[in-house]
């Protein structure tokens, strides 16, 4: 059974925007009590998926739905996909600008932080088309 | 230590205005967003001279007691205004980092866990 189910698009680009998803995503599990120590978990995952969708992506959404379970967030965008995920998936690879490096992002930890606090973590991407990534954490 | 404690200490300026005062659990010094996702607590204090919106919505997501910013590097009055917006307290010092960190350490306040 599932409780809630939402979808929030995430504009590419926008880095004063970024993270607005993640804090309404950690508001909505606060309201439900969800324990402190998952709504950590999945406010890290959702928050560097976010991120990336602003610098990688062309744009895309997050789905965030709860069963009594799990809460399962799901990250598709519209491309432009990575062309050798084993190497994304590696903790310091990165392929961010030197802009968004001096912000203090693209130190190459988004997605190797986004497995270690998922209790699932599943990506697949395709080069022209897109990516998808499905976190899920047990409550 | 409280947060009103370190601002005493470290001579800070509280740029949010009136606050809550709150416990410092832990510290914490990186100007790595993604790292402090990684390794941050909730009712840390964060030093950094990151002061740009994606620090508010890190300290946001994780709960951390405030974010000090060292050196009166300058913040832009939008960054103040969300972070009051989102109940975080952003602190300005004048000392360096490295200063600021040994006030918390002497205050007995713990490095954030490694690992």
């Amino acid at each position: 059974m599932t409780m809630i189910k939402e979808t929030y698009p995430v504009k590419a680009g926008d880095m004063t925007a970024a993270g607005d998803v993640s804090a309404r995503i950690k508001r909505q599990m606060k309201q439900l009590g969800i324990p402190a120590s998952v709504v950590r978990r999945v406010s890290v995952g959702t928050y560097e998926a976010e991120i990336n969708l602003v610098i990688h992506s062309e744009g895309g959404r997050i789905d965030f739905s709860i069963s009594p379970e799990k809460i399962t967030i799901r990250v598709v965008d519209q491309g432009p996909g990575i062309p050798d995920l084993k190497k994304a998936m590696t903790e310091g690879w990165s392929t961010a600008t030197n802009e968004v490096r001096n912000m203090g992002f693209g130190a190459g930890m988004g997605l190797p932080n986004m497995k270690r606090n998922a209790d699932e973590f599943t990506i697949e991407s395709t080069v022209g088309v897109g990516t998808d990534i499905t976190m899920s954490f047990n409550i | 230590m409280q947060v009103s404690e370190f601002v005493k200490l470290a001579g800070g300026r509280v740029l949010t205005g009136e606050y809550e005062d709150r416990e410092i659990a832990c510290g914490y010094t990186c100007d790595l967003l993604s790292h402090v996702m990684g390794k941050g607590q909730a009712d840390m204090a964060w030093i950094t001279v990151q002061a740009h919106m994606n620090v508010i919505a890190v300290a946001a997501l994780l709960d951390f007691a405030c974010v000090i910013i060292p050196e009166n590097l300058p913040v832009d009055e939008t960054i103040i205004a969300k972070a009051a917006q989102e109940d975080i307290i952003m602190i300005s010092c004048e000392q360096t980092a490295f200063e600021l960190v040994n006030v918390l350490h002497e205050g007995g306040v713990p490095s954030a866990k490694k690992g």
